[in-house]
């Protein structure tokens, strides 16, 4: 794994807790005075989909975005308490974000492919960080990562198109191909498919669990369906609160919190 | 929690096929009562009421599968609401087995009323069929009001029709012995303590099913399987069963 700053932070020692890829304790978020996020512990086990499921404005998002210090670039978002990936605390002082950023990658709900080329929009990731060393690495990578997005036989003869010229599926794998070539331990994703059709949402699901074996995912989605079909973990978010956190065969058959059986059954929103 | 779905629609559907498995169990209940008169007072129009009356058990039973499966196609329900649908179904599969025991009953009724056939253990036969009658109605209000401990307490219940079973299979061996020509009238006697047996056990799985529905977890004691009839010759030592 690699290191998070450029020179002296060291690597974790602590291996006992080596199967939860990121830890978070205690975990606080405010906009201005308006408080998003109220003590929130939560773990991500490694080589696992954890979603992230709840009502609008219940802080699952804003949650999702503090695990790779997505918050730092809002002024009035202020974040407290721990949130450790492989052990380290991410929000430590010579934590450098944008390293950080390649370890924890992130794709969003609406497609946001670069204006360049297709190849370009993966190649990018692996540039900014120095990864590939010749030209004939950086091809083979941006081929690896096209290929794990399940994108590559659709647009191997036509790498030089823009990304833009894309479906809006095939847009979504792009992203998820550029968050893949730097070579992330960790994948956030945010309502990846709620702007895709049922079967460009089927591909992408199935691209999902096969990423399991390489990469840990946790994923916020409107669709409790989704969240089902898809993921291990599953925690339930309500203004600001974690209510419930276990797996998600348990959550969607058995719900121990009263809050969660409404809210998954429909009666309340 | 709020009891009410955002989508009242739910609701309706929920309460709709709920509605109908309670329906069945009225008609299972009656029929027995019915079946159970015919043989008490060797009535064969009576059975052949029983016999006919089937169908509708059956008809329903369509219906909850039908609404069921189009439930969880379209609503796609979770939780509760998804233990509740498949609970459900399950409950209603029981009691369309249930309706089948009767029907055979009825059948056999029919036919040793009509052959004239030996008669015995009659008073045994309805005490089971009463007893069964009461664990099934216990079973469904346990299910109509959500009870988890109702529901346990009609678990318990099938111990009681086992060890009549049990019994009885004894007083129809010892006929059999005694005079061979009771053999044609016990043989049917047996088979129509055995199905009542199992309509014992039908209703305590659907008492099981009721605090699963509830509580989201299966009832962790096994329940006592009290048919003993294989082993009432040779000893589970002697047959080499013993565990």
């Amino acid at each position: 794994m690699r290191k998070l700053t450029g020179t002296s932070m060291t690597e974790s020692s602590q291996e006992t807790e080596r199967d939860l890829i990121m830890t978070a304790r205690n975990v606080d978020v405010f906009y201005g005075s308006k408080q998003a996020i109220k003590n929130v512990d939560l773990d991500i086990p490694k080589g696992s989909i954890t979603a992230l499921i709840g009502p609008s404005g219940c802080g699952k998002s804003t949650f999702l975005r503090c695990l790779n210090r997505m918050n730092d670039r809002i002024d009035i978002c202020k974040v407290s308490g721990d949130i450790r990936y492989a052990g380290q605390d991410i929000y430590a002082p010579k934590v450098d974000p944008v390293a950080l950023r390649a370890r924890i990658g992130m794709v969003f709900q609406k497609p946001n492919p670069f204006p360049k080329s297709i190849f370009d929009n993966v190649a990018y990731g692996p540039k900014i960080h120095g990864l590939s060393s010749s030209k004939s690495e950086m091809a083979d990578r941006v081929e690896t990562a096209l290929k794990q997005a399940g994108l590559f036989d659709e647009v191997s003869d036509r790498l030089d198109e823009p990304g833009t010229s894309l479906s809006g599926g095939q847009q979504q794998r792009l992203c998820i191909a550029r968050a893949i070539a730097v070579e992330p331990d960790v994948i956030l994703m945010d309502e990846p498919c709620s702007a895709l059709d049922p079967i460009a949402t089927a591909v992408v699901e199935e691209l999902m669990e096969s990423m399991r074996d390489d990469y840990t995912i946790a994923i916020v989605t409107h669709s409790m369906q989704q969240a089902a079909r898809i993921s291990q973990k599953t925690a339930f978010f309500h203004l600001g609160e974690l209510i419930e956190y276990g797996d998600t065969g348990q959550i969607f058959t058995n719900p121990k919190e009263t809050r969660t059986q409404s809210y998954i059954s429909g009666r309340i929103g | 929690m709020n009891t009410d779905h955002i989508v009242s629609s739910f609701d309706a559907d929920l309460n709709r096929i709920e509605s109908l498995v309670l329906e069945m169990g009225g008609l299972v209940e009656q029929q027995l009562l019915t079946c159970t008169k015919a043989l008490k007072l060797g009535d064969r129009s009576l059975a052949k009421d029983v016999i006919r009356n089937d169908a509708k058990i059956n008809a329903l039973e369509a219906e909850v599968n039908q609404m069921s499966i189009e439930l969880l196609a379209l609503r796609q329900p979770m939780a509760s609401d998804l233990r509740t649908v498949v609970m459900t179904l399950k409950i209603a599969n029981h009691l369309e087995r249930v309706g089948d025991y009767i029907k055979n009953m009825a059948r056999r009724t029919n036919t040793i009323t009509k052959a004239d056939a030996f008669i015995g253990s009659v008073s045994t036969l309805t005490r089971m069929s009463a007893k069964v009658q009461v664990m099934i109605n216990d079973a469904l209000d346990a299910y109509n009001r959500r009870d988890p401990e109702a529901a346990e307490a009609v678990r318990g219940d099938d111990e009681d029709v086992d060890q009549m079973h049990n019994g009885l299979f004894r007083e129809l061996l010892t006929y059999m012995m005694e005079d061979t020509r009771n053999i044609s009238g016990c043989m049917h006697l047996l088979f129509i303590a055995k199905n009542i047996e199992r309509m014992g056990d039908h209703a305590a799985e659907i008492a099981g099913e009721t605090v699963y529905l509830v509580t989201g977890e299966w009832p962790t004691d096994k329940r006592v399987k009290g048919d003993r009839t294989s082993r009432m010759i040779f000893t589970p030592e002697e047959l080499g069963e013993a565990e």
